[in-house]
């Protein structure tokens, strides 16, 4: 890079920080000192360099001494570099000509018993920052220009809600959806937990609000092609109905959605008509094809989750498992109802109640089970019975046992109040719950004819054996295939469990880190209606907020590429975790000044030293890390 | 010694971690020694194997290179090639003979200011023991020197700089037919790359004065003529090193002006 012309004109301010550094650091000496190297042409100490007439020696010094570079010992960047900065620019110096050495926090407060040497450290670091002062170039901000408009990938619930959303607030907003028609995931359920809802009428007040905004552009039958551009300017080629259409877009909203994990042979999926999944029994429900005579019915729990294919919890589908294990008690028990009245009158009103059988894992009843076995079943079930009537609850309508249905698991997690108390109405209801341990889950297979599932009874420490009807697998939530592709495309990433990643898990949860492109729904992960709504909402608000504004503000200290010297090699494209280097039509690389967040990471690893890391260059590094290894100056 | 050993140790910090767990060391008032200089960074993926190995010959005892924890970078990923970075150089340092414990990776988070003491104190003690850099001082020993200014310019060299930006994105994703390439082979690699660069590094470093034979350079380096013969012939097509003249029948050769970075 072209050295400045004019010898630079250094002023360096020393503060004593009150006793925080001046009692333990000679800080008069330090200034002293700092008058004695190259191209320092003022020096001073101050008490308080932060207080208003340090603030205003600095400003009157860098006037009338014509100081080029300012150089302030005292506390630490982190939390003073702003002010200082602030205070140069206002006497008309380029704020990035500062320069912050750090003689507090890194020297007079963890070098309290040693204070000579703490003098002499204080003296090191001021040389090394006049070492690097010397090297520094005025660096300017950029305002980048923000379209006021969005394209939003994905039209499920999370998707459209965003849309809406947007659209609401004035902002030209681009849905695309691949399928045919709007809905997602959605389509797919019968009803919802809590208001028992039918999936219907949650997405088609939805879709009718979305077709008829018009700020929204729908675009059916529509995948993202291919797309370039940065914050503010993203220009989009979508396949619309296998014709090209191109957009132009500020901001971009990815709620892509997931799939239902279904692999062949899980606990014998896809080898037997009634081993389905989770989503198959919904859509039965939601078709009204659940068998009528269902005399039993297994949930497993966990199947391929958790460390058995895929790592993580699906997190959703315990409650949903719940929801549906009760669905099958309510079909089965519409026709049920008379039988149940007539057991119902012969309850004995004396039984008494069985603490332990509450908690106690419910084993289920089999044929050859002892008499004794039975008795003290039905004991508890009168309990049970019992004590739901005395809190005035609505009676259980599963009475006649019509279904047994049993729900093997590896511990409930039904995360939520609401989800909680509809997993205590299950086991009035008496859904049965059979805990396995990974180690040993259990084994679907077909003995005369029958389908059977054999596992081990935690709570009895026996092999049992059980014919269900159906079987119901609760298979975790999974990336869709093309996510992948996707994830190339924006240049955004996937984290471990192939779900796009967040750009920070607590702080940032809907933002990616790339600037201008945000994230909601089960693209990020498994996630009820709730909570893909309350992400929609989030990664909207996000999004409008640099549409809002009109402009973002680009980082000034951002790479730089030197075109004479690439070689189109793409490494720095490989490193750069917020894809903000393209490359021309000559192959040769560009930094898009918008996207960069300056952490140099490019520059180091460039082989042919093509990429200049503005405010952090090899130069400025070195002639710092240099100036520490000099003799200490006394 | 005259004087005690007091080691000088440089201290690569990147901004939102290491630098700010060094912040926080300070205002809990934890003490270490005051042999540490701080060169922030932004993040530690900024530091380069060849700002090491300079300071190094420049005659660092020790360095640290300081990042924010895995999954914790503020930059996404920057700290994981800070790590294949100082692992390169760890690599070379071993293969030139140079204590490969003076150079030191350490993640330390905004809020682990008592780690960072003690991983300076910690660090100090360490230096003490080994002592002196081999290359500080007034007799610098001229080997390790010449050793350490040829694993510079292997690290600067092309091929490792492309390995190194690689290697993560080939363990982590795959390859452009999406096979992961498992760790040690890369290593294998990497290993084999750095014999060859630093050998290459090492032949042009002799020869940039005197026009030597492959059998000289040989004895010098210790290597295998037939070896040195291959490197000549890579060098020569690269423009680094070119033929000198023809003396009783032995070909001598001579490191080119722009070849010596």
């Amino acid at each position: 890079m072209a050295m400045e012309i004019k010898e630079p004109r250094i002023g360096v301010f020393v503060c004593h920080c009150g006793v925080n550094i001046g009692g333990f650091v000679d800080v008069p000496d330090v200034a002293e000192y700092a008058k004695t190297l190259p191209n320092v042409v003022h020096a001073e100490n101050n008490l308080y360099t932060c207080a208003d007439d340090g603030l205003t020696a600095i400003k009157n010094a860098i006037k009338e001494k014509n100081l080029t570079r300012v150089i302030v010992a005292s506390c630490t960047p982190r939390t003073h570099a702003p002010l200082f900065m602030r205070i140069c620019e206002e006497a008309g110096l380029n704020k990035y000509l500062f320069t912050f050495v750090n003689i507090r926090e890194h020297c007079s407060w963890v070098h309290m018993k040693e204070q000579e040497k703490a003098t002499a450290k204080s003296k090191d670091l001021i040389k090394m920052g006049v070492a690097r002062a010397v090297l520094l170039e005025p660096q300017e901000e950029v305002k980048i220009d923000v379209r006021p408009s969005s394209l939003v990938i994905g039209g499920g619930i999370a998707g459209m809600t965003a849309a809406l959303n947007l659209a609401n607030q004035g902002f030209e907003t681009h849905l695309i959806e691949k399928e045919p028609e709007l809905g997602g995931f959605l389509r797919k359920l019968s009803t919802l937990y809590q208001t028992q809802e039918s999936s219907a009428k949650a997405y088609e007040g939805l879709i009718k609000k979305v077709e008829a905004n018009d700020k929204i552009q729908l675009y059916k039958n529509t995948t993202l092609k291919s797309l370039t551009g940065y914050i503010g300017k993203y220009d989009a080629v979508l396949n619309v109905n296998g014709e090209d259409k191109e957009i132009g877009v500020g901001t971009i909203i990815v709620a892509t959605g997931a799939d239902e994990y279904r692999p062949k042979g899980l606990y014998g999926l896809g080898e037997h008509d009634n081993i389905i999944t989770l989503t198959d029994f919904e859509k039965m429900v939601k078709e009204d094809k659940v068998p009528a005579d269902l005399k039993s019915v297994a949930f497993i729990t966990c199947s391929g989750a958790r460390g058995q294919d895929k790592e993580y919890c699906s997190r959703i589908c315990c409650t949903v498992t719940v929801k549906n294990a009760m669905k099958v008690m309510e079909m089965a028990s519409k026709g049920g109802d008379a039988e149940a009245k007539v057991e119902e009158a012969s309850v004995d009103e004396k039984a008494v109640s069985d603490k332990e059988e509450e908690k106690a894992e419910e084993p289920e009843e089999e044929e050859g089970e002892s008499r004794r076995r039975s008795r003290r079943d039905r004991r508890g079930r009168r309990g049970g019975r019992r004590r739901g009537a005395e809190r005035g609850e609505e009676r259980p309508k599963e009475r006649g046992a019509a279904v047994d249905v049993t729900v093997f698991n590896r511990g409930i997690t039904t995360y939520g109040i609401e989800q909680e108390l509809l997993y205590n109405k299950s086991r009035e209801q008496r859904v049965k719950f059979v805990r396995f341990v990974p180690e040993n889950p259990p084994k679907v297979s077909m003995e005369d004819g029958k389908l059977t599932v054999s596992y081990y009874h935690e709570t009895l420490k026996a092999d049992r054996k059980m014919n269900p009807d159906l079987i119901i697998l609760a298979t975790p939530l999974t990336q869709r295939p093309d996510a992948q592709e996707l994830s190339k495309m924006l240049k955004v990433p996937l984290g471990r469990d192939e779900f796009f990643l967040e750009a920070h898990v607590k702080l940032r949860p809907v933002d990616f880190a790339t600037d201008g492109i945000f994230l909601c729904g089960t693209a990020h992960g498994p996630a009820n209606i709730t909570e893909a709504v309350a992400q929609a909402y989030g990664a909207a608000s996000r999004a409008s907020i640099p549409m809002s504004l009109g402009y973002v503000q680009a980082e000034a200290i951002v790479s730089y590429v030197d075109r004479e010297r690439c070689s189109g090699c793409k490494s720095c494209e490989v490193v750069c975790p917020y894809g903000a280097i393209q490359f021309d039509e000559e192959g040769l690389a560009e930094v898009i000044v918008a996207a960069c967040k300056g952490c140099g990471t490019c520059g180091s690893i460039c082989p042919e030293k093509a990429i200049t890391m503005t405010h952090y260059t090899d130069e400025q590094l070195t002639a710092e890390a240099l100036a520490a290894l000099e003799e200490v100056g006394t | 010694m005259a004087t005690k050993f007091e080691p000088k140790i440089l201290g690569f910090l990147c901004n939102w971690c290491s630098y700010a767990g060094a912040d926080l060391a300070g205002v809990s008032r934890y003490q270490y020694p005051a042999n540490l200089r701080i060169v922030r960074v932004m993040c530690s993926g900024r530091v380069e194997p060849s700002l090491i190995l300079e300071m190094f010959i420049q005659g660092a005892d020790g360095i640290l290179v300081g990042g924010c924890h895995f999954g914790d970078c503020h930059y996404q990923t920057g700290n994981y090639f800070a790590e294949k970075r100082v692992k390169l150089t760890k690599k070379l340092l071993k293969r030139i003979g140079f204590e490969e414990e003076r150079l030191r990776l350490e993640w330390i988070s905004a809020s682990e200011g008592e780690r960072f003491a003690e991983t300076i104190r910690e660090f100090t003690k360490q230096i003490k023991e080994i002592g002196p850099s081999p290359v500080s001082g007034t007799t610098p020993n001229v080997d390790i020197l010449k050793a350490l200014f040829a694993a510079k310019n292997a690290v600067k060299d092309f091929r490792l700089k492309l390995l190194v930006s690689r290697e993560l994105d080939l363990v982590m994703e795959g390859n452009v037919y999406n096979e992961k390439v498992p760790q040690e082979e890369i290593d294998t690699v990497l290993d084999a790359a750095i014999n060859y660069e630093l050998d290459r590094c090492s032949i042009i470093f002799e020869v940039r004065d005197e026009a030597l034979s492959v059998d000289e350079l040989a004895q010098r380096l210790e290597l295998p003529p037939n070896r040195v013969l291959q490197h000549i012939v890579t060098l020569r097509d690269r423009g680094l090193v070119m033929l000198d003249r023809i003396d009783n029948d032995t070909p001598l050769y001579l490191a080119v002006e722009e070849g010596i970075k």
